[in-house]
């Protein structure tokens, strides 16, 4: 009973908090100083039609950097505990895979693969980019390993795809400092045609590799989870 | 104006989906709750014009954490039993 009115009391506490602040709010009728800045000459300075993009990529690149080291940890941090436990090896007895999932995986995951990769080829004239590809891509083969559970995904093949697009961007990134602006600056490639694929110089090439990346590492997350995958 | 009554009914739905994800005893429909309010907030990111957020949001959170959360309840299923 005290514990309940405890919490209707917290939760007063909050509609008043946050009715002060949606009572207050109004909308800025301009952008600030940094926005209108972007918006204003990041066509002219980075070529990205995707204004989004064009900030992720170049004016932040160093913390997308950080953010694809930070999965690259958990998805080292996720093998490494389940690889402790010793995996069962006994083969448990598998349900049959239904034919509907059977034949939709089979048309299904190319098209879903292509889709991925369109998303990352195109996140500078789009929405989207290397992480959304890149998510897209591991779930493709999140339906593959529900489809077949047996199949067997090589972990070699990932960890040679993720260590080669890493090593690529932080390599992209110091080539910037060597022959452009500055690190992961896009203008070592000309800007291009604004609004067409070959254009805003390095950030198409950068966000493949951001996309390979992202995908490679979530593929590994998934396929350490999946039991009956045998180590290494 | 219709935009915000959808933005609204669409937050009352990710209220519901988060109540019924703790409160309820099954956890398969508390993971398959918690996936739900991934999608519709998704959703009100799209009405909200970032739609490159909003693909974030649909593919990781509503699926790959889904599937991941399943993979773990299986996993925790066999050991205990």
């Amino acid at each position: 009973m005290v514990k309940n009115s405890f919490i209707f009391v917290l939760l007063l506490g909050f509609v008043f908090l946050f009715f002060n602040l949606f009572a207050d709010f109004s909308g800025n009728t301009e952008l600030n100083g940094l926005a209108g800045h972007y918006a204003e000459s990041a066509h002219k300075e980075v070529g990205a039609a995707n204004l989004v993009t064009a900030v992720i990529v170049t004016y932040r690149g160093l913390d997308t950097l950080g953010e694809v080291t930070i999965l690259f940890l958990s998805a080292a941090i996720v093998s490494f505990l389940l690889k402790i436990e010793t995996a069962s090896t006994e083969n448990r007895k598998l349900r049959a895979t239904s034919e509907i999932l059977d034949t939709a995986s089979k048309i299904l995951v190319p098209v879903i693969f292509i889709f991925g990769i369109y998303v990352f080829i195109n996140g500078h004239l789009t929405p989207g980019g290397g992480f959304q590809g890149g998510a897209i891509i591991a779930s493709g083969l999140v339906l593959i390993l529900l489809a077949k559970p047996l199949r067997q995904i090589s972990q070699r093949l990932i960890s040679i795809i993720e260590s080669i697009s890493g090593l690529s961007f932080v390599l992209l990134g110091v080539a910037g400092i060597l022959f452009a602006a500055g690190f992961l600056d896009n203008k070592i490639l000309s800007l291009g045609e604004f609004g067409t694929i070959f254009s805003a110089g390095l950030i198409p090439v950068i966000y493949i590799f951001v996309g390979l990346k992202v995908g490679a590492e979530l593929s590994s997350i998934i396929a350490n989870l999946q039991e009956n995958q045998n180590e290494a | 104006m219709i935009n915000l009554l959808i933005a609204i009914v669409i937050g009352i739905l990710i209220l519901i989906m988060a109540i019924v994800a703790i409160h309820n005893k099954s956890l398969v429909i508390g993971i398959i709750a918690a996936g739900a309010v991934s999608l519709f907030a998704s959703i009100l990111y799209l009405l909200l014009a970032a739609p490159d957020v909003a693909m974030t949001e649909a593919a990781i959170g509503s699926g790959l954490s889904t599937i991941i959360f399943f993979y773990v309840l299986n996993k925790i299923k066999r050991q205990n039993g």
